[in-house]
C-alpha cells in the first residue's frame, strides 16, 4: 500500500514490537534515577541538572530528534518538567523524561541547547507554572504580559488578585530609531497586533536594516485565553469537547476535537465504533480542506495584497464545506461534534441527499483546483515572490519542532496520519504530500495537494458509509455517564491537525477532571521558525513567510 | 415630470403616484424619493442628513482577534457579502475607518493595543461587539487572563451575541447600527470607566508598591481588578 514507510536504519532500543526501553535506560546508565510507565511510552526520571547531558546522548546516539512537547506541572511535594521524545521517522517510538524538581526553588537545566523547539516551550513551563531553567538563552514571559504577578497554573496562585499592564511596547518606535550602538541606520518598527498581515493578533519586534530584516521577535500571548485551565476545571465526558474547537478555530475543529478524543479515550480505554471512526475520518478530512482554504486565500491575500479574486473563490470553496459540515453538525464553525467513543449523531437525513452534496463538491474540487494553480502556483508574480524565499532546511524544522505541511515542505517526512495510525486511515489509500523546495512556494504546494489526498479520503469514506449496513451503524461505544481514569495515569497523544501534530498530554488524579491538560499546538512550534525564515530578507519575504506559516492564533497562545 | 400624462384628480392616489403618473420609469422612484417624500425638493435638518449618509455607508476596520474573525471575514467575502448593506470592505487603518467590530476574546495583554486602534479611529465611531466573549468573556469567562467584555474596555453600540454569531447574525447586527446611526442614536452611555489611567493616579495598593520601581511613571497603563469585574 501507498502509505507504508520505508523502514530506517536500526538504532538503539529499537526492536521488530516497539522500543526496548532497557535497552535505551542502558545507554544512560546512571543518569536514569527511575522509571515511570506512561500510557503512550515510558518515562525515564532524571536529575534536575543533568538534562542537557541526557537529551543530546539520546538525541545522538538514540535517534530521538523530535522534541514533541514540553509538559510542566506543580505537584503536592514537587514541581516536573516532562519532554516528550519521539522520533521524526517513527513517531511511535517515544520516550518522556521527567524532570523533578524541588517545591521551594523549582529550577533545572534548560533543553534549550540541545532541542531549539525547547526554548519556546521552557519559556512557556516558566511563565505558566513558574520553573526557572538555568542555561537557558532568553528566559523571560511569553505568553503573560511582562508585569503579571504569579504564575497562573501553579498551586498558590491567587486569581482575584490585580494586575497590571503596561503599553512599553506601542511605545513610538520613531523616538528609538537608532537602536543599537554599533549599527546605526536600523530601525525598529511594530508589525502587529493589530495589522492586516499577521493573521490575527501576533506582535512582530522587527529590527530593519534598510528594507531587510536584522532581527525579528516574534511576541506572543495576545490571545491566550486560559484554554489549559478552562480544560482543567471541565469533566472528561463533555465540558472539555467544545473548547478543542476553539484551538484552531480555521474551521479544523473536528481535529482538533479528535486530538482531545484520541488522548482521553486511550487514557481510559474506550474502543470506537468502526462506523464512527469512518465518520470520524471523513469529518477531519472535510475540516481539513477548510483550514487548507482559508490558509490560501489568506496566504494570496498577503502577497497580492488584494481582497478580490484568490481570497473570495477560497472563500467560496469553503462556504461549501462549511455546508457540508453544517448538515452533518449543525455549526458552521465551532462543531462540538465527537463525543468520547464516538460522535454526536449519525449522518443527516436523508442520507442520498448528504451524500449527494458532497460528492458533488468532490467533483468540482479538481476544476476548483485548476483554477487556483492558474491563478496563483502559475502566476509568475506569485513565483517571483515565493520560490526560493523563505528558505527552511529540514534540519532547521527538525529542530524548531516543526510539522505538518510546513516540515513536509521541507522534504520532512512526518505525517502521524500515517506514521502513528488512528481513526480508519490505515484503511484507505491515500499518499503524504511531500516537496522539497523548502520555501515558501512548496508550503503552499503541500497544502493545496494535502487538498486533493484529502478529497480522496472523503470520497472513499463516503462510498463506504454509502454500503455500510444499515443495522451496524453504531456511532457511540458504551460509556461510563461520569469517567475517572486511576490517580496518576499519564498520558501524550497526537493526531495530524490541519498545521500539524497536535498533541494532547493529560495527568488523572483519579476525579473527573484532568489534574493536567497540555496542549502541544503545531502553529507555537512552527511559529518558531519564524526568525530562522526571515532573517536577512526583505521585509515583504517576511510577510509572506509567516503567511506560509500558517498561523492560527488561537492554537499558538491557546 | 412630463406633460402628456393623466392628470392627478383621484383622491385615492397619494401625490407621489399622482406625480409620477403611469408608465412613468422606476429609477424616479428611487430610495431617496422614499425616505425624503415625493417632492422634488428635500427639506431636511443638515444632521438628520448626515446620519443617513453615515449609516449607508459605513467604513469597517479590517480587525480580527479570535474565531469570530473567521465569521467576519466570511461576512465580508462571498455568498453574505456584506457589502450590499453599504458597509463595505474593510480598510486596514483605524485613521480611515469609522466601525470597529470587536470578533473574539480579549486578554489582559491585548486589551490596551485594542483601547489604543479604538482611539486612533476619528469620530463619530461606533463599535460592534460580536460573540459571546465580547459581551461577557463567553465560554473563557473563568480564566484568569481574560477580559470579561469588550465593555470593560471601550463603549459599545451594538451586541451580536453566539459563539460565534453566524454571518447572518452579523449582517442583523450591522443593519441594526445603520438603522439606529440613520436615527441619529450615536454611541450609548459607557458602562464602566474607560480611560486609560496614568500610573500616578492608581492607588497606592500593593501591587502598585511592588511594581512602582519597575514601572516608568509616565508610562500609560492598564489596571485590572479582577475582583471587582462583573
Amino acid at each position: 500500500m501507498s502509505i507504508e514507510k520505508p523502514s530506517s536504519p536500526t538504532e538503539i532500543g529499537v526492536t521488530d514490537d516497539g522500543l526496548d526501553y532497557d535497552a535505551l535506560a542502558e545507554l544512560l546508565g546512571g543518569h536514569v534515577l527511575d522509571r515511570e510507565s506512561h500510557v503512550n511510552a515510558e518515562g525515564f526520571v532524571i536529575r534536575p541538572d543533568e538534562v542537557q547531558e541526557v537529551l543530546s546522548t539520546l538525541k545522538t546516539e538514540a535517534g530521538f530528534d523530535h522534541c514533541a512537547c514540553v509538559t510542566a506541572q506543580e505537584y503536592d511535594d514537587r514541581y516536573e518538567s516532562i519532554y516528550h521524545l519521539r522520533k521524526y521517522d517513527d513517531p511511535t517510538q517515544e520516550l518522556s523524561i521527567v524532570v523533578p524538581s524541588p517545591k521551594d526553588d523549582p529550577h533545572n537545566q534548560s533543553a534549550a541547547r540541545v532541542y531549539d523547539t525547547a526554548d519556546w516551550h521552557e519559556r512557556e513551563a516558566y511563565d505558566l507554572v513558574g520553573i526557572d531553567y538555568d542555561d537557558h538563552p532568553d528566559l523571560r514571559r511569553i505568553l503573560l504580559p511582562d508585569t503579571w504577578q504569579g504564575h497562573p497554573l501553579s498551586q498558590d496562585y491567587d486569581q482575584s488578585q490585580p494586575q497590571i499592564v503596561t503599553l512599553r511596547e506601542n511605545a513610538n518606535p520613531l523616538q528609538e530609531d537608532r537602536r543599537s550602538e554599533d549599527d546605526p541606520d536600523t530601525m525598529f518598527v511594530n508589525i502587529g497586533p493589530h495589522h492586516p498581515a499577521t493573521h490575527g493578533v501576533l506582535h512582530v519586534k522587527t529590527v530593519l536594516d534598510g528594507e531587510q530584516v536584522a532581527d525579528i521577535d516574534p511576541d506572543i500571548g495576545y490571545l491566550h485565553r486560559c484554554e489549559e485551565q478552562m480544560c482543567e476545571h471541565g469533566t472528561y465526558r463533555h465540558q472539555i469537547m467544545p473548547y478543542p474547537d476553539r484551538w484552531d478555530y480555521s474551521g479544523a475543529g473536528i481535529i482538533n476535537e479528535w486530538a482531545y478524543a484520541r488522548a482521553a479515550e486511550d487514557l481510559v480505554g474506550i474502543d470506537v465504533p468502526e462506523y464512527a471512526q469512518v465518520i470520524r475520518t471523513m469529518s477531519a478530512e472535510l475540516c481539513r480542506i477548510t483550514g487548507h482554504m482559508l490558509a490560501l486565500g489568506t496566504f494570496a491575500l498577503d502577497v497580492f495584497g488584494d481582497f478580490t479574486a484568490v481570497f473570495q473563490y477560497a472563500f467560496r470553496d469553503r462556504e461549501v464545506v462549511q455546508s457540508i459540515l453544517e448538515d452533518l453538525t449543525g455549526q458552521r464553525l465551532m462543531f462540538n461534534y465527537l463525543r468520547l467513543g464516538g460522535v454526536a449523531w449519525d449522518l443527516p437525513e436523508p442520507r442520498e441527499e448528504f451524500f449527494e452534496k458532497t460528492r458533488d463538491f468532490l467533483d468540482d474540487l479538481p476544476y476548483k483546483l485548476e483554477e487556483y494553480h492558474d491563478l496563483i502556483t502559475g502566476n509568475e508574480i506569485f513565483q517571483m515572490r515565493c520560490v526560493d524565499t523563505g528558505i527552511l532546511t529540514p534540519e532547521q524544522a527538525k529542530a524548531h519542532g516543526a510539522t505538518g505541511p510546513v516540515a513536509r515542505a521541507s522534504g520532512v517526512d512526518y505525517d502521524l496520519r500515517r506514521d502513528d495510525p488512528y481513526g480508519y486511515y490505515d484503511e484507505l489509500d491515500w499518499n503524504v504530500v511531500t516537496e522539497s523546495g523548502c520555501d515558501n512556494f512548496s508550503r503552499v504546494l503541500v497544502r493545496m495537494r494535502e487538498v486533493e489526498e484529502s478529497a480522496r479520503i472523503i470520497e472513499q469514506c463516503v462510498d463506504l458509509l454509502e454500503q455500510w449496513p444499515e443495522d451496524d451503524r453504531e456511532i457511540q461505544a458504551n460509556v461510563p455517564r461520569t469517567l475517572r481514569p486511576d490517580p496518576d495515569k499519564e498520558i501524550y497523544r497526537a493526531v495530524e491537525g490541519a498545521k500539524g501534530e497536535l498533541g494532547i498530554y493529560i495527568r488523572s488524579d483519579g476525579t473527573d477532571k484532568p489534574a493536567r491538560f497540555k496542549i502541544r499546538s503545531p502553529c507555537f512550534s512552527n511559529l518558531q521558525t519564524l526568525p530562522e525564515l526571515a532573517q536577512g530578507e526583505y521585509i515583504p519575504d517576511m510577510v509572506a513567510s509567516l503567511g506560509s506559516l500558517d498561523i492560527i492564533l488561537g492554537e499558538v497562545d491557546r | 415630470m412630463s406633460s402628456d400624462q393623466t392628470p392627478p384628480a383621484v383622491n385615492d392616489v397619494s401625490t407621489q403616484e399622482a406625480r409620477m403618473g403611469e408608465g412613468t420609469d422606476d429609477r424616479f422612484n428611487s430610495t431617496l424619493r422614499e425616505a425624503f417624500g415625493s417632492t422634488p425638493f428635500i427639506l431636511t435638518k443638515f444632521d438628520q442628513f448626515m446620519n443617513w449618509v453615515r449609516g449607508s455607508s459605513m467604513f469597517m476596520l479590517q480587525f480580527g482577534i479570535a474565531c469570530c474573525s473567521i465569521e467576519m471575514i466570511s461576512t465580508y467575502a462571498i455568498k453574505h457579502d456584506l457589502d450590499r448593506f453599504g458597509a463595505g470592505i474593510p480598510r486596514a487603518s483605524p485613521r480611515q475607518a469609522d466601525v470597529i467590530v470587536i470578533p473574539g476574546t480579549i486578554v489582559s495583554k491585548f486589551a490596551p493595543r485594542m483601547k489604543r486602534v479604538y482611539d486612533q479611529m476619528p469620530e463619530p465611531k461606533f463599535v460592534i461587539s460580536m460573540g459571546s466573549c465580547t459581551i461577557s468573556g463567553g465560554p473563557f469567562q473563568e480564566g484568569y487572563n481574560v477580559v470579561k467584555g469588550a465593555e470593560e474596555i471601550i463603549p459599545v453600540d451594538i451586541h451580536v451575541p453566539g459563539c460565534p454569531p453566524r454571518p447572518e447574525a452579523l449582517v442583523y447586527g450591522v443593519a441594526k447600527l445603520q438603522e439606529r446611526i440613520a436615527n441619529g442614536e450615536s454611541s450609548p452611555v459607557t458602562v464602566k470607566p474607560y480611560e486609560l489611567e496614568q500610573f500616578g493616579d492608581l492607588n497606592q495598593d500593593e501591587l502598585v508598591q511592588h511594581l512602582a520601581d519597575e514601572i516608568d511613571e509616565d508610562e500609560l497603563v492598564m489596571r485590572y481588578n479582577w475582583e471587582d469585574s462583573p
